[in-house]
Formats: C-alpha cells, structure tokens, sequence
C-alpha cells in the first residue's frame, strides 16, 4: 500500500471512529443524562424519593453494565437490523453503542450529582425552589465540572467500544487494525491506528479536564 | 398584644432507624411574635435543629401543626409551601452558598427562584452586599472569602426575599469568637431594623445573650423553659437552664471543706442597683460576715448584668435578717439548692 492510500484509509478510519464516538456520546447523555438526574432524584435521599422507580432503573443499568460490549452487540444486532435496516456500518455500530452507553452514563452524571453538598440543596428547599429548579440551578450546575470530567472518561469509553466494533466490520479505526493488521498481518498499519487511537484519547482527556478547570470557580 | 407570627402546636418527630423509633421532639409547643428574637438553645442532640426545620417543613413533624402567619403549612400542597418557604428564610452553620456562582449570583438565587427579572435582582444583591458590608467582593466565589464572609454573603442571600423570618441554625458555630460578634452584631441590627423576626438556634450562651430577647431551653426533645432572656438569667428554674446559663457553675470549684455550703444565695445585680455597696453595708448593719464564692460581670442584650453567689450567715436568723436587708433593697436573688452547687454535669460529688 502506498503513502497516499495509507493516509486516506486512515483519514477516512479517524473521521468515521469519531463520528460513531462523538454521535453515540452525544445520543448516550440524551438518555443517560436525564435517567441519572431521576437515580439522584428518587433515590433515599433525594428531593422526591421513590423507591420502585428507583429499584427498577437501577437494576436495568446494573444489568445492562454487566455485559461486556462485544457479547452485547453481538446479541443485539440482530434486532438493531431490524430496526434500523442494517446490521454492518458504522450506524448500526452507533446504536451498539448507544444501548451499551446510556447506562455507563447515567451511572457517572449519578456519581457527579452525588458529590453535590446536600446542605446546598436544603437551603435551595428553604428557599421555596421547585425541585425542577433545584435539579437546573443546584445540582447540574454546581456538579458541572465534575460532570465534565465524567463526559471525558465516557467519550473515551465509546471510542473504546468503537475500536472494538471494528470486529464486526463496523468502520473506523478498529476495522482497520483488525482488516490490514490482523488478517493480512501487517502490522505497521495495526500500529499506526493505535498510535491514532492514543491521540485521540489524549486530546479528549485534555480537552476533558481543561474545560472542567476553567468551568470550576471553585479553584481560581 | 404583639402578634403571633409562628406558632408550633403539639409538634411531634419521630425518626425511623435501624435501632427502632426515635423521638426527636416531644409535643412541642412554641408561640413567637412578630419581631422576636427568639433563641432556642440545647445541647447537642437535644433537637434544636430538628425543631427549627419544622417550621419551613424541612422536617415534616409525624405530629402537630405549624403554623406561619396565621396559616397552616403542614398539609400545604408543594407548591403552596414553596411559596410561604419564601417569607422564611433561613441561615445555616456551613453557610451552605453555591460554590459555582459568586457573591452576587448567590444573593440572586432566591430572587431567580422567585421568577423576578435579572437585571431587577441584581440590582438589590448590590444593596443588600452594602447593607452586609460587602460590596469590594461581589465577583468573589465562596471559595476565595472567608467564614465570616461567607455567612454575610448568606444573610445577604436570607434577606434577599424580603422575609418575614429569619432562621438561623448555629449560623456562628464554625465562626471564632472576633467573627461571631461582628455577625451576631449584624443579625442584631437586622432584627431591630428591619423588625424581622429571628428564630435563632444555638448550643452557646453568647449568642443568646447578645442576640435575643426570649428563649426556650431544650432538653431530650422537649422545651423545659421559656421565657424573657433577662427574666431566665435572674431566676432560671430548672436545672438545665441554669447549666447553660451558668455553665461554670455555681461555683466554679469545690468550695474549701470548711465552707459551709448552707444558706447560700446567688444574686443578680444590674446597673440600677450596683451605685450602692448593698453588700458590704448589709455586714456592717447587721454585723455579720458573709462568705464570697463567685462572682462575674455579663453582658446581656447590651446592659451589663453582674451575678455572684454568697454564703450568709451560718444561724438561720441572722441568714433570714440577711435576706430581709436584700429583699428591701430589691436585690434579686434565689436560693441554692444543698446538692446543687456544683452544677458541672454531676461530675463531683459532694
């Protein structure tokens, strides 16, 4: 394979690992966001207990987390090419990672929004704050740099996944590390997307924990 | 008849723990009137803080009602409470600010919640950061003042809403004793002022006595005293009350074994009748010693309040002639107890 070939196989891998990585983080927290809050919200010592809700979403994240990602995907394609019409590619790839993710995420924005004073949310009470208020004004925004941080590490977790999708012919980076660098054994090209990879996740992490530092006001 | 503007009746908390039931407060009865400075004092686990929650309903009581302003709050739907909640703001010992927004925006907060406009709020958290002295920190984060400034930040924040009430629980507990007079001075002026209301929780005398003119003692959950400040600290009744008044004791140490720990009295002297050397004429006429044991210097609710405790005359008569010579010349004073001189949690025994 040439140079020139070589830089657009990876040029095209990186493009599609991100789209697939940054499309599921973002679908991810659409769900797992909101399911979160309602962890926080309804559990024990939240501002509106309810114990079934809470029993039942924790346990169908529990169940879901405990799948490793490959086995998961392998049990649910069938049925995501029912529903979107195709079981390869980089979307059926998406919706793999979307149905692993949203647990992972809800479970990080809970531990983010628990780390929250709970003396702050009962002075916000005092106060005559309607619990949406509380949930807008208190608890996202005063745990919004840890919930930064939290996005970083679940960015990185998909792009992890991605990679891993590449076994199903899914595109991206890991398609192309297990097509030239283990099928046809050519391992330069195996270590060239790794080196990508790690880029990759180096620059999310510092765009992670920069824009968590500088959205603190706690530490300047 | 000043006008009653929280009125707890029968009020009674349970929680459930692991180790069963618990009573926090036992049919609690409690009237406090409009412009009040109302201190309620225990020690720690006496449910002092369990008691000022239920009046906003932080604690919902198993038993009783609250009532604020002639309404009843227990039973409220959640949105009606929300907007009584606004009338009674509340202080706390961990200042409780948020830490991602800064003097102003925590000052705004209560106003946001209130649905009035943003330029409107800002407007009055920069007053109200001049009336707690404050003003060069209006872009500071909680992180970069100080404990004293941040509790003027969250009183700021108390006043914002134009309350009625201010709770405040143990609002000087995490200050030292500089910061707590300044703040205990500034909650002072606002309550006279402005005519708000202050309930105010504390496990420390100074603050009462520097800050309100009534007070309950609470003990086990339940009120044993109640009343005027100046009234509790010339005759406290029970034993509790004399505890947190005088909480070296009576006595401060044993008295020598040769003192006789009959007859002795404990009198409180203010500047009406401290002109006068009552004592020392009081031996001269009638010509008998008395035995000194403690005395000290207070100042209560801004007029010096002396006490001391003296030993009169060992016969009964003399003693009795002594307190007829008191008595004329309106010294207040009360009698002590045989078993009870020293107060010091029953640590020693006689």
């Amino acid at each position: 394979m040439d140079a020139h070939t070589l830089t657009q196989l990876l040029a095209e891998g990186t493009v599609q690992t991100l789209v697939m990585t940054l499309v599921g983080t973002l679908i991810s927290y659409i769900i797992g966001l909101p399911v979160g809050v309602s962890l926080i919200v309804t559990g024990p010592n939240g501002i509106k207990p309810v114990a079934w809700y809470n029993k039942i979403m924790g346990f169908i994240v529990n169940v879901i987390r405990s799948m490793p990602f490959l086995i998961l995907m392998i049990a649910f394609m069938p049925y995501i090419r029912k529903v979107i019409g195709t079981g390869i590619g980089t979307s059926a790839v998406t919706a793999a990672l979307i149905l692993a993710a949203w647990p992972f995420v809800a479970r990080m924005v809970e531990q983010s929004l628990m780390e929250v004073d709970a003396g702050v949310v009962e002075a916000a009470q005092a106060m005559g704050a309607s619990n949406m208020q509380i949930i807008r004004k208190v608890l996202l925004l005063e745990a919004r740099p840890s919930l930064i941080n939290g996005a970083a590490v679940a960015t990185i977790t998909i792009l992890g996944y991605s990679a891993m999708a590449g076994i199903l012919g899914g595109g991206g980076l890991g398609d192309i590390a297990i097509r030239y660098g283990y099928y046809r054994y050519q391992a330069a090209i195996m270590w060239i997307t790794i080196i990508v990879l790690v880029i990759l996740v180096q620059v999310m992490q510092e765009i992670g924990v920069k824009l968590a530092a500088k959205l603190d006001n706690r530490l300047n | 008849m000043s006008e009653q503007i929280i009125r707890l009746q029968g009020v009674t908390k349970e929680f459930d723990t692991k180790g069963g039931k618990v009573v926090a407060l036992k049919d609690i009865d409690l009237d406090i009137e409009k412009g009040d400075s109302y201190g309620i004092i225990g020690l720690s686990g006496a449910g002092k803080s369990t008691l000022v929650r239920t009046i906003n309903l932080l604690e919902e009581p198993t038993e009783g009602k609250v009532v604020f302003d002639g309404q009843v709050l227990t039973g409220l739907s959640a949105r009606e409470l929300n907007i009584q909640r606004r009338r009674i703001s509340m202080i706390f010992q961990q200042f409780n600010l948020l830490m991602q927004r800064d003097a102003i925006g925590n000052i705004c907060f209560p106003l946001e919640i209130a649905g009035v406009p943003k330029a409107e709020a800002v407007e009055k958290a920069k007053e109200l950061l001049k009336v707690v002295d404050l003003e060069e920190r209006a872009h500071s984060y909680p992180s970069q003042l100080s404990g004293g400034q941040k509790q003027r930040v969250a009183i700021a924040r108390a006043l914002a809403s134009d309350p009625e009430v201010i709770l405040c629980d143990e609002a000087t507990s995490a200050l030292d004793p500089k910061t707590t007079r300044a703040i205990l001075s500034l909650l002072r002026r606002i309550n006279e002022e402005r005519g708000i209301t202050l309930v105010v929780i504390t496990h420390e005398m100074e603050v009462i006595k520097q800050l309100c003119n009534k007070v309950a003692v609470i003990e086990n959950g339940e009120i044993v005293e109640r009343g005027d400040v100046q009234e509790i600290f010339k005759k406290p009744k029970t034993k509790a009350a004399r505890k947190l008044f005088f909480p070296d004791g009576q006595v401060t140490e044993k008295p020598l074994t040769r003192t006789s720990t009959r007859n002795r009295v404990r009198l409180v002297y203010d500047e009406a009748n401290a002109g006068e050397p009552i004592i020392a004429n009081m031996i001269m006429e009638l010509g008998a010693p008395v035995n000194f044991l403690y005395a000290n210097l207070d100042v209560l609710g801004g007029a010096q309040k002396g006490q001391m405790v003296i030993c009169l005359a060992e016969d009964r008569e003399t003693a009795e002639k002594q307190k007829e010579y008191l008595r004329a010349k309106g010294v207040e004073f009360t009698e002590i107890d045989e078993d009870e001189y020293i107060d010091r949690g029953e640590e020693v025994s006689v």
